[in-house]
């Protein structure tokens, strides 16, 4: 060994940390090892790949088609019409750039919605719930996450009329509260593709506003985060939901003012106050 | 005032100093988001031409802000330094650019009219420097802060370890902490971002940390990155706080829009100097910044975003920090749309805050809906080093696995160390060497230190439940 090292060529140039075990306790990405000071090859692609697969999730335009066919195949979603929408942000360029294109409808999407209204006007008024499919900032998020999600909800929905669904393309969060808006339903849930994280490109979101309108606020909505099968489970999230749709309907609110007190009976599981480093 | 500008046969015309300022900025997304950027490339330079002939006098005549209306430009307006600014108050914008550059602008000069600069002076003549002037001057600026170390000494880069977890599980940020602390990083503060922000969650984060530093006789700080009204009820609870943590911004509208106030700031920093828990120093705040904060709480003025970060730093200064750190690339692409525009925030940032005497370290980061990666970091982390940043973050692996976005790691900070020739703060270093960790040329041991060794055995041998 040590003549290896002295003519530069050790059996192996990369240091490997003993520490790593420690990943037991976190996703961090800890104990990567060490060529000189750099990161070993395979630390370097496995980032790379995370990235890559991050990127992607953000660029890949959603499959409208596909998501349609799912939802149309699939027993537990009970959903006749589909619409298809954009905003006003005509490309991802200008989306990533323009969040206040992403949150208004585009004028031939608002004349669908419009239409729908005008030709259904003896149901109008009596949906409860408006469901709006927004890609946002993960295509991939939505198009794995948002069939399996509404198969786990929409049966504990059985007691709400549900406004056609709508597929918003290069949408924001915002853009549902114009869609529940023109559908004239009481309450819109927004199930959006949300900023990817370097482990985690295929988060979903979920928003729920009570009567809304074009020009709300954030602190309007309430929001269930990270749904995805290695984040918040479908059967969490969906229950979570229930519950906020249900006490907004009772209540005729939803942001700051309706808690989500489904948690409340969660005993806190972190492991008390002493660590390994101090123990 | 109204300004013009003739070029050719063309006269161009600026309705007031802020709108001069707003066109005369390089291309960024937020900018354009706002409605204040330049409506074509020409009218850019034609700002910047205008922009060199104001003098430096107009900035204390022409407030941008009105001084009646905000308190950032009364802060500004009211702690102007007439006999520091003597020596520069005879230049437009244009010639304190050469003047920077010149060799008449030595470390010594440049500290002496310090006080007599104001956020928007620098931001201006910011915008009609190349990278390379932002680089050259910031060099020349030497920013020395200290509390348990000493940050900024010329020919040191220290490191914020950032051992974030989204469960705030005391175990997580221990393994995090120790992976940062094994590849020497950690000097300029270990600090938290909460992933439940509020007093019960900050204080056992900030006794875990203090029991750490204790055992180990880490010669670092700690803060958990909690809203200033938090952490000073967590004082008042008699909780070990090292440093008090806030966001700023550069009007009083976004300051309020983050829940606080210069009085808050002034009540915070007095409650920290009275725990005495410096040992070589008494700079016990810790400032966040970053481009685009002022537009997205819609509080901007219609000012552009690099003046609006500069006069936070107006805010910044009044409280003698140990740290301010421009969050660069975390807002996302609707106000920094590229690498090439974070990288151009990032120098600015660095450079205006360090003519204005602030010690500036940078969050050199992105995230994934950016169009930037981590070639552009590796070019920001490089120009940055070169330039004489305080500090940068380090992350396992440049993973924020709760923020979600990627920084500088810890072999990212040993990478410049190696090519700059960086050390770690005195302190500290020699805590390294002490430890085993880190020698001399910045060579890591390849055996596991004695002390945390004893700790790493002390776990259980298969995969615990803890």
């Amino acid at each position: 060994m040590m003549k290896n090292k002295s003519t530069g060529f050790a059996d192996n140039p990369v240091v490997e940390n003993p520490w790593r075990r420690l990943r037991e306790f976190t996703d961090a990405r800890i104990g990567l090892g060490r060529a000189g000071v750099s990161l070993p090859t395979n630390e370097l692609l496995e980032f790379q790949l995370s990235h890559a697969r991050a990127r992607d999730a953000v660029h890949f335009p959603l499959d409208f088609e596909g998501l349609v066919s799912a939802i149309e195949s699939s027993a537990g979603i009970p959903v006749t019409d589909i619409h298809r929408l954009q905003s006003r942000a005509d490309d991802r360029m200008t989306y990533l750039q323009r969040p206040d294109l992403g949150r208004r409808l585009h004028s031939h999407s608002r004349e669908i919605l419009q239409h729908d209204l005008a030709t259904k006007g003896e149901v109008a008024g009596e949906y409860d719930l408006s469901i709006a499919v927004v890609d946002g900032l993960s295509s991939l998020a939505v198009q794995q996450n948002v069939v399996p999600f509404l198969e786990t909800l929409l049966p504990q929905l059985n007691d709400f009329s549900l406004a056609p669904l709508c597929v918003v393309e290069q949408g924001r969060v915002a853009v549902g509260d114009e869609v529940g808006e023109l559908l004239n339903a009481r309450c819109v849930m927004v199930l959006i593709g949300e900023r990817p994280g370097l482990s985690s490109p295929d988060s979903l979101g979920l928003y729920l506003t009570y009567q809304p309108h074009v020009g709300l606020t954030d602190a309007a909505r309430n929001c269930i985060s990270n749904i995805r099968p290695a984040g918040l489970s479908y059967v969490e999230a969906a229950r979570r939901a229930a519950y906020l749709l249900n006490e907004s309907r009772r209540l005729r609110l939803s942001g700051v003012n309706l808690k989500d007190r489904t948690q409340d009976d969660v005993v806190e599981t972190v492991s008390g106050n002493k660590n390994f480093l101090i123990s | 005032m109204k300004y013009s500008y003739t070029a050719g046969t063309r006269t161009w015309h600026f309705n007031d100093l802020a709108e001069v300022m707003a066109r005369a900025t390089p291309a960024r997304s937020g900018d354009r988001l706002a409605g204040v950027i330049a409506r074509s490339a020409e009218e850019r330079v034609i700002a910047q031409m205008t922009l060199a002939e104001v003098p430096l006098k107009q900035f204390l005549n022409e407030a941008l802000v009105p001084y009646e209306e905000d308190e950032v430009t009364r802060l500004i307006m009211d702690d102007h330094d007439a006999q520091a600014f003597s020596a520069i108050s005879h230049l437009t914008v244009g010639d304190f650019r050469n003047w920077l550059l010149s060799d008449m602008a030595t470390p010594e000069v440049l500290e002496g009219v310090r006080a007599g600069i104001t956020p928007e002076m620098a931001a201006a003549v910011s915008k009609i420097m190349r990278n390379q002037d932002l680089i050259l001057v910031a060099k020349k600026c030497h920013i020395k802060t200290a509390f348990r170390n000493t940050i900024g000494l010329p020919g040191h880069l220290s490191t914020r370890l950032q051992p974030n977890h989204p469960t705030d599980d005391v175990n997580g940020i221990a393994a995090s902490i120790l992976d940062g602390l094994l590849y020497g990083n950690g000097d300029a503060v270990i600090g938290i971002n909460p992933a439940t922000d509020n007093v019960a969650q900050a204080i056992k984060l900030m006794k875990l940390m203090d029991e750490v530093i204790s055992k180990y006789e880490i010669p670092t700080q700690s803060c958990v990155l909690t809203h200033v009204t938090n952490t000073i009820e967590c004082i008042e609870a008699g909780a070990p706080v090292d440093l008090v943590f806030q966001s700023i911004g550069g009007t009083e509208a976004t300051n309020s829009s983050f829940g606080f106030n210069i009085a808050t700031l002034a009540e915070a920093q007095d409650a920290a100097l009275s725990l005495k828990r410096g040992t070589v120093g008494n700079n016990v705040m810790y400032f966040e910044t970053g481009q685009g904060s002022a537009l997205s709480a819609n509080a901007h003025h219609g000012l552009d975003q690099q003046t609006c970060e500069v006069r936070a730093y107006a805010v910044a200064r009044k409280f003698s920090p140990l740290l301010v750190n421009t969050v660069v690339g975390f807002i996302g692409p609707e106000y920094l749309f590229d690498g090439k525009e974070i990288i151009r925030a990032g120098l600015e940032d660095h450079f205006c805050a360090k003519l204005l005497g602030l010690p500036m370290g940078c969050d050199v980061c992105y995230t994934n809906h950016a169009e930037a990666d981590q070639n552009d970091m590796d070019n920001l982390l490089t120009l940055l080093g070169v330039a004489g940043c305080s500090f940068v973050m380090g992350i396992p692996g440049s993973d924020d696995i709760m923020l979600n976005y990627q920084t500088t790691s810890f072999h990212d900070a040993l990478y410049a160390r190696r090519v700059l020739g960086s050390q770690p703060a005195p302190e500290f270093a020699h805590w390294l060497a002490k430890m085993q960790i880190m020698g001399d040329a910045f060579v890591l041991n390849d055996a596991l230190p004695d002390a945390f060794a004893r700790s790493l055995n002390s776990l259980p041998p298969a995969s615990g439940q803890h």
